[in-house]
């Protein structure tokens, strides 16, 4: 079964640059996907433009069997799509609980709160009632960004880049919490450069100057991956080596 | 104490009724309720309208209540109250003021409020304003607090006014000794034609005083708000003042401070921030679900929480 379709999805800057020409893509239900390809390939806006945050200039996008392309941002995000920030958002005041209940659409127990902070490597009693301002640290912020997706319990999670910023020990739980989505069964994106990211994909997606140059289960597109990637970064690197 | 005035101190106090120990209610410029508690005795002044808080020596966690409410139009009330809190005391003060119109006549409380703090006593002033009914006279509320802070005494000054005031002048002045604190938190949002003028100033006099002045507001409609905070380092000390606004509509914030040190160790720090709620924030709460109005109304109560 299909959750996401994007069918010819452009998208121009209000300069009229292009970002994504007529990007196809199908995603099944309950499956591991990661979109990677070189910076400024389209990646973020991809994200941006299923989560509603951007318009597309051209093309239809399908989620969960309806259209949704002229839906905003809140409608889509009722019906089930959630988007987890690559740089998120800091707010004087709201507490990391009243994010997770924000994201949850309901009160949340002690030991939910626990449950949700837990899996991101992070105490519910030390950050609970901690604000969600200046005074966290990139690598906390994000992991409360990862734990404000989790609380949502939707039916699609795209994460941006989850990686960044994050230190060693915050990334191995972060493969955990992949791991555990997986079994879940829940349709999850993942946008990364990260090659251990990239190995508990079920599929990869290869995003370069605004198009799909690959896409295919892991075992097809992985071993591949990395030498079009160094090319894509730096086309002289090879002749160096 | 009428049905308005049980309202107005349900929304400034937190009151359904008379508290337990010490208390003075004041409505429409009259007393409507006093009672003393075995180490907190309340007097009434002889020689102009107001009282005398008096808290003995070690009182310890008490709370007293001093709420005034104005009930209707055509109401010029002007009181003195005087704090005297002596050594080694730790009570919490929670004051207040509601003003409900129905006429066209204005209506105004002007509390002229003096806090006496000894040495090493602790007080917490929670101070709520509120403006309510229909009425197009005028709801005013211009307080005055002037401190003295003896050696190592601290004051926590938690202020809001959220709704309903149309113009406030809220004037603060305090002088801190050796060791002395003193910390405040405002919390202001004007809509309509509204206006709001903050206007703190505070001596450090002594070695090792220092003051933490913070206030958060948002400006909306027409409304405008100025705050002006003025520190003056006499000693080695630390002053620390913030004024943070969010700007909304066609409303107008200014934020003037002054800081002026006369000790080589004297660290004085002010930060103004005046914006409108950050798009960003807006489309992160409505990825999470929410409209925009409720990620707005979200973000506004969170800033002022």
């Amino acid at each position: 079964m299909i959750v996401l379709e994007l069918k010819g999805i452009s998208f121009q800057t209000p300069e009229r640059r292009e970002i994504l020409n007529e990007v196809g893509l199908r995603l099944e239900k309950g499956k591991f996907i990661v979109v990677t390809g070189p910076n400024g390939g389209g990646k973020t806006t991809l994200a941006k433009l299923i989560s509603g945050i951007e318009k597309p200039s051209g093309g239809r996008i399908v989620f969960d069997g309806r259209d949704i392309t002229d839906m905003d941002i809140t409608q889509r995000a009722r019906l089930g799509i959630c988007y987890a920030f690559q740089q998120p958002v800091r707010f004087k005041g709201l507490t990391v609980r009243d994010i997770l209940e924000l994201a949850a659409g309901r009160f949340l127990r002690e030991e939910e709160l626990c449950g949700y902070l837990m899996e991101v490597g992070l105490c519910a009693q030390d950050y609970m009632g901690r604000e969600i301002d200046a005074s966290l640290s990139g690598g906390e912020i994000k992991r409360i960004e990862i734990a404000t997706a989790l609380a949502r319990e939707a039916k699609l999670t795209i994460f941006d880049e989850p990686e960044a910023g994050i230190d060693l020990w915050s990334f191995n739980s972060l493969i955990g919490v992949f791991q555990a989505l997986r079994k879940k069964g829940k349709s999850v994106m993942v946008i990364s450069h990260q090659e251990r990211i990239l190995a508990i994909a079920d599929e990869i997606v290869v995003l370069a100057d605004g198009k799909v140059v690959r896409h295919g289960p892991k075992a097809e597109v992985f071993p591949t991956l990395l030498g079009e990637q160094k090319q894509s970064f730096c086309p002289r690197q090879e002749e160096r080596i | 104490m009428n049905r308005i005035t049980q309202k107005l101190l349900g929304l400034v106090s937190g009151l359904s009724g008379r508290p337990g120990g010490a208390y003075n209610i004041r409505e429409d410029s009259r007393c409507a309720g006093r009672q003393n508690s075995e180490h907190i005795r309340i007097e009434q002044k002889t020689d102009k309208p107001g009282i005398d808080i008096i808290v003995r020596a070690g009182t310890r966690g008490e709370t007293v209540y001093i709420p005034a409410c104005i009930t209707h139009s055509a109401v010029d009330d002007l009181v003195y109250n005087d704090f005297y809190i002596a050594e080694g005391a730790d009570v919490t003060v929670v004051a207040g003021c509601g003003v409900h119109t129905e006429g066209e006549a204005d209506s105004r409380h002007n509390g002229i409020h003096r806090f006496f703090i000894g040495k090493d006593a602790h007080v917490r002033y929670l101070e709520k304003h509120i403006g309510t009914g229909g009425g197009t006279g005028k709801r005013i509320i211009d307080p005055q607090t002037v401190c003295e802070i003896a050696e190592g005494g601290l004051l926590e000054m938690d202020t809001a006014q959220i709704r309903g005031v149309d113009s406030t002048k809220r004037v603060t002045r305090a002088r801190l000794e050796r060791a002395a604190r003193l910390v405040i938190r405002e919390k202001i949002m004007t809509y309509g034609c509204q206006s709001a003028v903050t206007d703190f100033e505070v001596e450090l006099n002594g070695t090792g005083s220092g003051t933490d002045l913070v206030s958060r507001s948002v400006a909306r409609g027409e409304s405008k708000q100025l705050f002006r905070s003025r520190i003056y380092g006499n000693a080695a000390c630390s002053g620390h003042s913030e004024c943070d606004a969010i700007i909304m509509d066609g409303a107008e914030v200014s934020a003037i401070p002054e800081l002026t040190a006369r000790h080589v160790d004297a660290a004085l720090i002010h930060e103004a921030a005046i914006g409108k709620i950050a798009g960003e924030q807006i489309v992160k709460l409505m990825t999470l679900g929410l409209t925009e109005e409720q990620a707005e109304a979200k973000i506004i109560d969170g800033f002022l929480k």
